[in-house]
Parts: C-alpha cells; structure tokens; sequence
C-alpha cells in the first residue's frame, strides 16, 4: 500500500468517527427533546389525577366523620348551628340536578332549532351574523349573566308570578340554558353538517320535502352528535357558580316548585369556604361536595365523549 | 292540494328554526344593549384610572384593571408553553396507543371539571400547601390550571393545519425530527397558538368562581409596582362586579358603577376576541398566498 492511501484512509476514517459521533449526539439530543416534550404531555394526566386525589385527601375525613348515610340523604345543612351542626347535602344535590333540569328544557329545543336552522335552512350571510352571535355569547362571562339575573330576570319574574323577589329556581335555570346555548348550538351544528349528502338527497329525490328530510332524515342521523352536545351543555350547567350563585337566592332547604329559592352545590362552596377553619370539618365537607361535583360532570362528560367517539367512527 | 299543505308545512317548520335563532341573537343584544346603554354613564377617564373611594360607593375601578391584568399574564406564562409542548407533543411525537388515549381523555375531562373545583384545588394546592399563599401568583397558576386544556386544544388545531407536506420536505433534507418542527412547522403554527391563546384568556379573564378564595379581595388600593411583587393580594374586574352587585351595603347607590364595571370587563372580553379572530384571519389569508 502507497502512503497516500494509508493517508487517505486515515482521513476518511476520521471523518467517519466524527460523523458517527455527531448523529449519536444528535439522537441523544432528540430523545432528550422527545422525553420532554412526553412529560409535558402527561402533564394534563396528573392535573386530573391531582385534583381527583388532593379533593378526597381533603374532604374524606369529614365523609368518615358525619357519615354516608348522612351526608348524602339528609337534606339538613346547618354547618354553624350552635346547637347541632348537620351536614346533609341532599338540598342542594336536589336544586343543582332541579335548576339544570330546568336550564335544559329550555336549551335543548331553542338550541337545536337554531343548529338545525344554521345547517340546514340558513343561507350564507346569514350564518356568517349568526356564528359570531353565538361566539360572542359564549364569551360572556357568568357574573355578568348572572349580573342582568339580578337587574332585569328577577324583577321581570317577580312581576310575573307575582312574588317577593326574583331569585329563584327559574331564574338560574333562565340563566343557565343562556349559559349552556351555545356549547348546545355549535356542536350540534357540527353534528347536523356532518351527516352524509347522500342521506339527504336519497330523501329529497324521494319527493320529501326539505323540511321532511330534516325532521326525518338528518336530524335523526345527527342524533348521538346532539346527544353529546346535551350532555355537555349539562355538565356545563352543574358546574356553573356566579351565574346561580347570584340569581337563584340561595335558600338552603328542599326546594318543591321553581319558584322558591335554592342553593346550588356550587353556590353553596363558593359562599362558605371564605368562613371556614381550614382543616374543620366544615372545610373539608365542602371539599366532599367539590369531590361529590367533579364525579358528576365527570361522568356527564365521559358519556358525551362515548358518543362522540362512536358516532366520530360511524360517520368515517 | 297535498303539495300545498306540505309547502305550508315547511314554512311553517322553518319559521320556527328561524325564529330560535333569532330568540339566540335577541339575547345576546339585549345583554349588550342592557349594558352598554346603562354603562356607559359612568365611563369616563376618572372611572378608569382611579381607585375606588369612600366605601367603593365613589371613585374608579383601575386597582380591578390593573389586578386582572397581573393575573392573567401569571396565567399566560403559566399554561401557554405547557399547554404549546403538550400539543407538540401529542400531534408530531405521540404514537396513537393507548398514553395519547389516556392524555386526550384527561384533556377533555379537565375542561369540563367546574370552575369551582379548580378554585377549591388552587386553593388547597397553591395558597395551602405551597404556601403562595392569598396572592396573584396562586391566582393566576390556577387559572393557568383552566385554561390549559384550551391551550392545548387550540394549539393542537393549529399545528394540525400546517400540510404534512411541510414536514416532509425537512426531514428528506436529512432534518431531525425537532429541526424538522422547529423550522417548518411552529414557524406556521404559531399565529393559530395566539389566536387560541388569547380566546382561552379573554375567558380566564373573566371568571370569577375560581379565584374567589385564591386572593382576590373585596377592596385592595395598593397597587403592585416594579419590581412586581406577585404574592400580594389584589382586585379583579369580574369580582369587583360581583361584589358591586351582591354583597355592597348600598347595593342601589353602587348600581351605576356595576354597570360601568360590567361594560368595561365585556368591553375588554369582545376586544381580545376580536385581536383573536383578526390574528387568525390574517394567517389565513397569508396561508393561502403562500
């Protein structure tokens, strides 16, 4: 072998090494971005799993204390009571499920109405006024709905039926369906778009009518998409504070029609936490409540996300 | 004759879908109409830029402007990378199994726990057993808490409209895969990121259950100065609203300064919707030249 190749080799060979070198760094370096970019994917993981864990750690000492069968049937609420403090959260397990009832029977329809009308019926222009209507409604923050409950539902209710005031059970539920239309409006929108061309003009060649085919073909076929948006406009309605917080009155007993004033589960955190000893039973039973809220609208959630996943496959 | 009353029958249907969506956008004029005609009264630049005086029943609400303003930079600062990495993560790096199940499932149970439960968590978490303490900090980290999942959804969107195509071209070139996303993908990303960003904001900004028991106070004139001290208490637009409209003594005599209170939080609320969809706008139109 002449020098010159021995020499060139040489080089070659190094340059080889350093080429090597630098791709394993630069593997390293990515695995290294890789891994964090992972941690803080998993971050969302451990908030939920945080809140679940940190509001049992809390409240389960006071479930142990005051016992199931009283926390969750009795409806007798009187943490201060110098006599006997009760702590029973059925009142207000009762009024939370009664006003978002109540928010419902009005959203639901009013809401896909108009998701069926901006889908199907509305033309162009008007779609483009009407979706900014329900961004900007969906933007407007709960105190200040529940601000106009105050000012303009209460006394508008009190004239109606006649009564002392207007802070009742209707009047969050009014305020509430406000709350919960346009999560309502937009997904059912979105449900009623994506279904098949084909089924509407299979009706429509038929000689349906538009209006035949909306009711009987495409709202129908949209069903589990607007299912899902009830549900989370529901899950909506149950966690919502200032807007009931403000406007229902805040009586802390059994409500038996939507004219008497109730007190929300979350009303009733939001009001009492600020006076409580922290670690007290009072405190930590407040938490329970927090435990008892997050349960409920993680389920609520859960379903709609059931039938959102299922009806995301169908329509592929 | 039975084509007739069909037709009639379709009028009729579509008067009614006509007609709740016109209910919709009647609500949302009248709240605005409510407001703004009644706010509109009290605003002026001594509203805006002064403290609140003798009993809050005079004065401005600029402690309240300046308190929100604080706490929602703490909550940018706090979920914007977190939510902008976990995006990241889940649309350029995560294999679809069962982990990006997992985070896409906590993701979407995490904006729908109420308000109040991330108010009760920030309180025992943040002010309790980190001892920040009753300050703008544990506000605002909790707020981040909120809005993180709209962070990440909305960040997700974003990197989801840049073209494979994009990506590909990079890593033919010999592109490691964060070279590949640090020059050809976040680049066209990010104005989706703000837009998402800023709405996520627009509705931290304007809760009000979550930061009840977090530090906001019912009456705070000092006003946090640089160097910024963080850990201070302090007052928010959307509370002093709600204590102006339920828990002032002289609830009738304050009402017009609710009225100014509430016109200046949905003034400043439309206004980062708007800056919002226009950011948004503009890529698009920027987007489709390129």
């Amino acid at each position: 072998m002449r020098d010159e190749d021995v020499f060139q080799r040489n080089q070659r060979m190094q340059l080889l090494s350093k080429i090597t070198r630098t791709v394993k760094f630069r593997r390293l370096k990515e695995k290294v971005i890789e891994s964090f970019f992972f941690i803080n994917g998993s971050f969302a993981v451990i908030v939920l799993v945080g809140i679940f864990s940190l509001l049992l750690i809390e409240g389960f000492p006071a479930l142990q204390e005051i016992g199931f069968k009283e926390f969750f049937l009795s409806s007798n609420w009187n943490p201060t009571s110098p006599v006997r403090e009760a702590y029973g959260i059925l009142a207000m397990v009762v009024s939370t499920l009664m006003v978002t009832l109540g928010a419902l029977i009005i959203a639901v329809p009013l809401g896909i109405a108009c998701a069926a009308y901006l889908a199907d019926v509305a033309g162009p222009r008007t779609r483009e006024i009407v979706k900014p209507v329900i961004e900007i409604l969906a933007g407007i923050p709960s105190v200040v709905v529940g601000f106009i409950g105050i000012i303009v539902v209460g006394p508008l209710l009190s004239r109606l039926f006649g009564t002392s005031h207007g802070l009742n059970a209707l009047n969050g539920s009014l305020l509430l369906a406000v709350m919960a239309l346009p999560t309502i409006v937009s997904i059912s929108e979105d449900a009623i778009i994506s279904v098949p061309r084909e089924f509407k003009n299979a009706s429509l060649a038929l000689g349906a009518t538009r209006w035949q085919t909306l009711i009987r073909v495409t709202l129908p076929s949209a069903s589990s998409g607007i299912i899902a948006s009830v549900m989370l406009g529901m899950g909506r309605a149950i966690g919502e504070t200032m807007t009931v917080l403000m406007a229902t009155g805040n009586a802390p007993a059994l409500p038996s029609s939507f004219l008497e004033s109730v007190r929300t589960m979350t009303a009733t955190i939001a009001i009492e936490l600020g006076e409580t000893v922290q670690g007290g039973i009072h405190y930590r039973s407040l938490f329970v409540i927090g435990f008892v809220l997050f349960i409920m609208t993680f389920f609520v959630n859960l379903i709609s996300d059931v039938i959102l996943e299922k009806y995301q496959k169908v329509n592929r | 004759m039975k084509i007739r009353k069909r037709n009639v029958q379709q009028w009729a249907g579509f008067f009614i879908l006509r007609l709740a969506a016109l209910v919709i956008v009647f609500i949302l004029v009248f709240i605005l109409y409510d407001i703004i005609s009644k706010g509109h009264r009290v605003i002026s630049w001594e509203f805006l830029l002064e403290k609140p005086r003798r009993g809050m029943t005079e004065g401005g609400i600029w402690p309240a402007i300046v308190g929100t303003f604080w706490v929602s930079l703490v909550t940018i600062v706090f979920s914007v990378p977190i939510g902008m990495f976990t995006a990241i993560y889940l649309n350029e790096y995560a294999r679809q199994g069962r982990i990006v199940r997992l985070i896409r499932l906590a993701i979407r149970n995490l904006s729908g726990v109420p308000s109040i439960v991330y108010g009760l968590f920030g309180f025992a978490l943040f002010t309790l057993y980190l001892n920040l303490g009753l300050s703008i900090i544990s506000t605002g980290m909790t707020l981040g808490l909120l809005t993180l999942p709209w962070t990440i959804t909305a960040s997700e969107e974003a990197l989801k409209t840049v073209p494979m195509s994009y990506r590909e071209g990079a890593l033919a070139l010999g592109a490691t895969k964060w070279q590949t996303i640090r020059s050809n993908v976040l680049p066209y990303a990010v104005p989706g990121m703000l837009t998402g960003t800023i709405l996520g904001l627009a509705r931290a900004a304007g809760e009000t259950a979550p930061i009840l028991f977090t530090g906001v106070a019912f009456f705070w004139p000092i006003l946090p100065k640089f160097p910024v001290n963080l850990t201070q208490q302090f007052m928010a637009l959307p509370y002093h609203l709600f204590i102006m409209s339920t828990q002032h003594h002289e609830i009738v005599k304050v009402r017009p300064l609710a009225y100014g209170t509430a016109l200046v939080l949905i003034v400043l609320i439309i206004f980062m919707n708007t800056v919002a969809v226009w950011i948004r706008y503009r890529f698009r139109k920027k987007y489709k030249r390129a």
